[in-house]
């Protein structure tokens, strides 16, 4: 079967491409409207974790912080695309300008850490993070810049030449909402930041990360500058965090700093480890499987009440503990991802001799 | 072609290398024996950029380099191996090579994105001349072998061919034959050889004395972060410092 697809990719293409064209219509046929958002999200967290992605599974710096990011460009959206500052630019204006204001914010928060590696790297970053979020609940005096925990509301939504994003159209005798055209635009940036994000990966700079996150005196002894190749995969993935920002502030129409918590941050880098780090399928089919998985799981308390009568535990509660687990059993039984690229396998595969490779101490000497 | 002046470097109260001078000609290979711990890693160190110097001075071409970054090092044409091999592992056995290419490369995001021509042509040059290393080094046909999974020798091989990919004119190589069998040690002497032939300078660690005084132009002895001899191997091996030195280190 596998075999049979992989000797006829123009078909697979074609299939896929179709199925892609029509999914809004099918989810929204069966599963009812509520799921195209859910769709929305999926593209969304697949930018998102792409993003990510290459900073993490790329470059192999553990980035907690990566929700400054997405902060940014949806505030940077609301900012040049709303009443807050009666400002209003559209939508492919702005968000250029988010990805550009995220990267240059990676750099900017990239610099301090350079020294710093793994769990120190993932502390620092997350305290990023939080800054951040804490700036946005906190500017709105002096000057009322990000209207403080009431967030900003009545952000414009994505308009194409005079037609807009939102509410209700006609279209071939069909009423279609929102999220069905969003779905589109999303889907067209996802695509190209898959693209993007592979083409990256096998190039100069794809193999510089690499080397960084192999054994970063040995990339520094083969000429490669590690400060500014760390820097541009912390720019490269805080673009594509701003980008989805952006998107997201459209389609919310309202954003609030409690929208980019930590909990968001971790949700991102669970949807890589798990899918499996570094492997753009395995990147996308977390992010699909976290999207989809929590929004499943509200149905918990419907079948509660169906089966007892009455919701014994609240179906939140429950979801998350699912979910726990979920991961958890991940963990236990697919440590490498879902779909690993072939070098995490053998990282964890651990057999022979990399283990002792990575204690040989840092500088090449023998104490 | 490399001049040492007067280096020291001290890790807190210990002195791993005490004004250690040194020059190393152009086309010579040149030896750097020594007991185990008398600081010649510490000297590679500070010379590829790892470490600063405390004090003293390093050359290349006249060019200083002491105290530079490693990657500024390696643009000046100065590449180097490990002694604890530090292959990248989890990358193919060619991939560790393209990675050499580096700086002598100049695509960037852009480049990667859009994959123009001209990008097309620098990743088809960098994937040829990579092969051609991985050949001449003797790994011909192990390219898409994982590094990790290479024998011992190989990877040792490997790791020669990462630095020759950087178009080094000098080439820092620490116990390049260290736990390879006598055939293999004799593979190895002969690509040194050839290396030399193509006009490369090469700066050897070498426990193994055979090898070092059958191959080198010119040998420096150093012992507890001193040099206590040097010149021709002849007249370094007839030296009595030396036979003190390591007499008394093998007690
Ligand atoms: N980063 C470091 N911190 C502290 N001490 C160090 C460091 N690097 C080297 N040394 C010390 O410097 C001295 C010289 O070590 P070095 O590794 O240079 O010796 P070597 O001549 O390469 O020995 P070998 O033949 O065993 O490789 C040793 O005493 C070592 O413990
Ligand atoms: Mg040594």
């Amino acid at each position: 079967m596998l075999d049979g697809l992989r000797r006829h990719p123009t078909l697979v293409f074609i299939a896929l491409g179709i199925l892609l064209a029509v999914l809004p219509f099918l989810t929204g046929a069966t599963l009812g409207n509520s799921w195209v958002r859910v769709l929305d999200f999926v593209l969304l967290y697949i930018i998102l974790a792409l993003g990510l992605n290459i900073v993490v599974g790329y470059a192999g710096l553990l980035d907690l912080g990566y929700v400054a990011f997405y902060a940014l460009g949806a505030y940077l959206y609301a900012w040049l695309a709303s009443p807050h500052f009666g400002i209003h630019l559209p939508f492919w204006a702005v968000l250029p300008l988010g990805a550009a204001l995220a990267g240059l914010f990676g750099v900017l928060l990239g610099a301090p850490t350079l020294r710093l590696r793994g769990d120190y790297l993932a502390i620092v970053t997350l305290g990023f993070g939080e800054i951040i979020r804490i700036f946005m609940n906190n500017l709105d005096h002096p000057v009322n810049v990000t209207n403080g925990p009431q967030g900003i509301n009545q952000i414009d939504p994505v308009s194409l030449g005079g037609f807009a994003f939102a509410g209700r159209h006609e279209v071939l005798g069909m009423t279609i909402t929102g999220p069905y055209f969003y779905y589109y635009l999303f889907l067209a940036f996802t695509l190209a930041s898959i693209f993007i994000a592979m083409r990256l990966q096998h190039s100069r700079i794809g193999r510089a990360w690499a080397a960084i996150r192999e054994d970063e005196v040995a990339a520094a002894a083969m000429g490669i500058n590690t400060r500014n190749v760390k820097l541009l995969a912390f720019a490269m993935g805080a673009a594509f965090g701003g980008l989805a920002g952006g998107l997201f502030a459209s389609f919310q129409g309202f954003i609030s700093p409690e929208s980019f918590n930590l909990w968001e941050s971790i949700l991102i880098l669970c949807m890589i480890v798990l899918g499996g780090m570094g492997h753009i399928p395995g990147v996308i089919l977390g992010a699909i499987l976290l999207t989809v998985l929590p929004e499943a799981l509200r149905y918990i308390g419907d079948w509660q009440r169906a089966a007892l009568g009455h919701v014994v535990v609240d179906p939140n509660d429950l979801r998350m503990l699912v979910f726990g687990l979920a991961l958890v059993l991940m963990m236990i039984y697919r440590p490498a991802g879902m779909i690993p690229s072939r070098q995490r396998k053998r990282e964890f595969a651990a057999e022979d001799g990399v283990a002792e490779q990575e204690q040989a101490s840092l500088y090449d000497t023998k104490a | 072609m490399l001049t040492v002046r007067n280096v020291s470097k001290r890790f807190g109260g210990l002195a791993a290398l005490e004004g250690v001078s040194l020059d190393v000609e152009k086309g010579h290979i040149y030896g750097l024996i020594g007991p185990n711990g008398a600081g010649k890693t510490t000297l590679f160190n500070c010379m590829t950029g790892l470490y600063g110097v405390t004090s003293g001075e390093i050359h290349l071409d006249s060019a200083p380099i002491h105290n530079r970054k490693p990657h500024h090092i390696v643009h000046q044409g100065f590449a180097r191996t490990f002694q604890n091999i530090r292959l990248f592992a989890n990358m193919t056995a060619l991939e560790n090579v393209m990675v050499g290419r580096h700086p002598r490369t100049h695509a960037g995001v852009l480049g990667a994105i859009l994959r123009g021509p001209h990008t097309r042509a620098e990743e088809r040059q960098i994937h040829d001349r990579s092969l051609e290393l991985m050949d001449f080094v003797g790994l011909a046909r192990k390219g898409r072998t994982l590094a990790g999974h290479l024998a011992y020798g190989d990877q040792r091989r490997l790791e020669i061919a990462r630095a020759l990919a950087t178009e080094p004119k000098l080439l820092a190589l620490d116990e390049p034959v260290a736990g390879m069998n006598p055939t293999e040690r004799r593979q190895m002497a002969d690509l040194f050889l050839r290396l030399r032939e193509t006009g490369i300078t090469l700066l050897l660690i070498e426990h193994d004395v055979k090898l070092v005084m059958g191959l080198c132009d010119r040998v420096a002895v150093l012992d507890y972060g001193r040099k206590i001899a040097e010149g021709a191997p002849e007249s370094v091996q007839r030296d009595p410092a030396v036979i003190e030195a390591y007499l008394g280190g093998a007690e």
